[in-house]
């Protein structure tokens, strides 16, 4: 546990049914779900969960319906209790809670927003959101401020006085989530919170967090069973089968790297070209030129067999060369420096960019693109083939990685 | 005796058996009315002298400031004209046909069981939406007042307490308070579980929890509750009036056992309207109060 952890869950298992106790040798022998449930009639809800969030992450938790990640967010602050396990929030153990310090628990250190949005039908919408400083009984003035400053961050400043059954759906939602913050809980819990919305507001809603976040820097824990959706959001991603962990990872790690042909699966309809970005799928630049002479340049193209290089000096990448100019100008004014005339700065690419927004770019240019951080270093190169593989079939794509792929010489990349 | 056989005749108590079980039961019950009745009967003291007060002063008001104060009420209520008005021309006839100390009588006493039965009704209902096991025995015990025919139960009220308001009212209340006890464990038990869950979400208390989100969420259902309450009150008008209750049941009573058509027919006419106003006010009412629930744009 590293001292980033704010959530640390361990050894969860929860069995719905009369008498969950009886069952757990069963579940610890690994029985399968099916079987405990015809012998026994319990359900075996969660099984063996072992998580650590780190604060300041958007972690994602995913899964089909029935995989047990509703749950999973609801022993975070124990909605549910677990049948067994561990659950440290800050390093407070809040299975050891009692009633009281739970209550007070709740209203602090987490805040939830619900996939039907779980508003009080019998409140105006400020209080609404003012409902969880209610609860901790602070007075009617302030927390109407309060209320009114987030409801106006969240785009309903003018809404207050209505109800929640005269807003839509994604104003509903936007309602809840100003709900959640207006507590100033550290961690917030969003159950499917976007999954009633039709995909537009969906989208929208996804943009709005995401921009929330990058200001409050609170630790999410969000639960969808649209890939798309945690691949946008997440930072780190869990993905939940049957009750069961099968892979914990960042975005790229569960695109690039299924655990299994379960994530396989899920992952295969993913549009990669937006989930993806740059720095996640270049590879290492196959030729950098630091030398200052061509002829020095052109022999290093020849070493490793390429067409292009990446020229490169104190100041950081330069611009591209290519080895049929390079030996044009040592041909007609003799060896000499590298400089502006042989140097096409041409297209760079930002090692953040999402892969969509560059597929224009790539394919246009004849050589592989530069990938080039904010510092002016060269970072990578990003092909129009390299691109074309990484959309292509899922089962390429563990090859297409970011790890240095020697066997694939460069010059191969380029068109015929 | 080959032929009276428990194949042919229903097996049976014998006679002396059968009279000595009623006679015992009987003198045991005389036997307790006559030790506790007074001290019971001391109980209700309160809610009589409140009743008696109430009569007093619904009588004592004059006619007019009656119908102002019902027309006051109804229209702060529902908010409707129609319905003002025929609260105001119901009342006006009912007092131009001589009926006008009956039907205060029969209002008082009605206005007195329903307050009685919400306040008891009301939290016997919270009681069983919190526990199935209490849902499980008070159940039963709500089937067998509302199907035991009322003449039954008047029996050992007035055995006692006697005849007068007191076991009218308490006939009333046990006839009356099933709806309200039933719809308030109905509606609590409806209110939609992510709401309460979410409440739960932001650590609210359980007083927090039945009051600011459970109870305001029912409220349609133990509105219906009280609604029904209120007509099943005014239908045991008559039926109390057997044991002097006075009111519009009397005259009822009387014409039943005269044959005075015409007398039983405008009584039973005044307890209709009574019932028509109570009706639309309170639903009216229950109606207005919830409008944001639910109403779309």
């Amino acid at each position: 546990m590293t001292e980033n952890t704010i959530i640390e869950i361990a050894g969860l298992y929860k069995v719905f049914g009369k008498t969950p106790e009886k069952i757990m040798p069963m579940v610890r022998e690994g029985v399968p779900k099916d079987t405990i449930l015809k012998q026994t009639g319990h359900t075996l809800g969660l099984k063996d969960i072992n998580l650590q969030i780190r604060r300041g992450e958007i972690f994602v938790i995913m899964g089909l319906s029935g995989s047990g990640k509703s749950t999973l967010i609801r022993h975070f602050n124990r909605l549910i209790d677990p049948t067994e396990g561990q659950i440290k929030v800050e390093g407070t153990d809040i299975m050891q809670l009692g009633i009281p310090e739970l209550r007070d628990f709740r209203r602090q250190k987490m805040s939830m927003v619900f996939q039907h949005f779980g508003l009080l039908p019998h409140y105006t919408v400020l209080d609404n959101v003012a409902f969880g400083l209610k609860t901790q009984g602070i007075n009617k003035k302030t927390r109407n401020a309060k209320a009114q400053e987030w409801l106006t961050t969240v785009g309903l400043g003018e809404y207050g006085d209505q109800y929640p059954s005269q807003l839509s759906g994604g104003q509903q939602q936007r309602v809840g989530l100003a709900r959640a913050l207006c507590t100033d809980a550290d961690i917030l819990l969003m159950d499917e919170a976007f999954s009633a919305l039709d995909p537009l507001i969906r989208s929208e809603m996804q943009d709005q967090l995401i921009s929330l976040q990058e200001k409050l820097h609170k630790t999410i824990i969000f639960i969808t069973h649209d890939l798309d959706e945690a691949l946008r959001l997440g930072d780190r991603i869990a993905i939940l089968r049957d009750g069961e962990l099968v892979q914990v990872g960042e975005p790229k790690d569960i695109l690039l790297e299924p655990a299994d042909d379960y994530v396989e699966a899920f992952v295969r309809d993913v549009n990669r070209a937006r989930a993806l970005t740059v720095d996640t799928v270049m590879k290492p630049p196959s030729c950098r030129i630091a030398s200052e002479l061509i002829s020095e340049a052109i022999r290093q193209m020849k070493q490793s067999k390429s067409e292009y290089g990446f020229y490169v000096n104190e100041q950081g990448y330069q611009g591209a060369v290519s080895r049929k100019s390079l030996e044009q100008a040592l041909e007609q004014q003799g060896d000499r420096a590298i400089d502006t005339s042989v140097v096409n700065a041409g297209h760079v690419l930002s090692p953040n960019a999402i892969i969509e927004e560059v597929i224009p770019d790539t394919l246009e240019s004849e050589f592989p693109l530069p990938v080039v951080n904010e510092r002016g270093e060269l970072e990578g190169e990003i092909s129009r083939r390299h691109i074309a593989r990484i959309l292509s079939v899922p089962h390429d794509a563990p090859e297409a990685s970011n790890e240095a792929n020697n066997d694939d010489p460069p010059s191969k990349d380029l068109p015929a | 005796m080959a032929e009276k056989s428990w194949l042919t005749d229903v097996p049976q108590l014998d006679r002396e058996t059968l009279l000595s079980i009623r006679q015992t039961l009987d003198e045991a019950y005389r036997g307790f009315s006559r030790a506790y009745g007074e001290t019971i009967e001391s109980w209700f003291d309160p809610i009589l002298a409140f009743l008696v007060w109430f009569e007093k002063l619904l009588l004592a008001t004059p006619w007019w400031l009656v119908i102002l104060i019902l027309a006051g009420i109804s229209h702060f209520a529902a908010r409707s004209w129609r319905l003002t008005i025929g609260v105001v021309i119901s009342f006006i006839l009912i007092g131009y046909f001589g009926m006008w100390e009956n039907t205060m009588q029969t209002l008082s006493i009605i206005t007195v069981c329903t307050l009685l039965a919400i306040a008891l009704g009301i939290p016997t209902g919270i009681a069983m939406a919190r526990s199935d096991r209490v849902q499980t025995i008070v159940t039963p015990i709500l089937d067998v007042m509302q199907t035991m025919p009322a003449f039954v139960y008047l029996i050992p009220v007035v055995m006692l307490l006697g005849i007068g308001k007191i076991p009218g009212l308490i006939a009333v209340v046990i006839y009356a308070i099933p709806p309200v006890i039933r719809l308030t464990n109905l509606g609590i038990r409806l209110v939609d579980k992510e709401v309460l869950e979410a409440a739960d979400a932001y650590g609210v208390t359980p007083t927090q929890r039945l009051f600011n989100i459970q109870l305001p969420l029912a409220m349609p259902n133990i509105m219906a509750g009280v609604n029904q309450t209120i007509m099943m009150a005014l239908a045991m008008v008559v039926i109390a009036s057997m044991i002097g209750v006075k009111g519009l049941g009397q005259p009822v009573l009387k014409s039943i056992t005269n044959q005075y058509f015409t007398l039983g027919l405008f009584n039973g006419l005044a307890i209709v309207a009574l019932a028509i106003v109570f009706d639309r006010v309170s639903q009216a009412y229950a109606k207005r109060s919830q409008q944001h629930i639910g109403s779309r744009q």
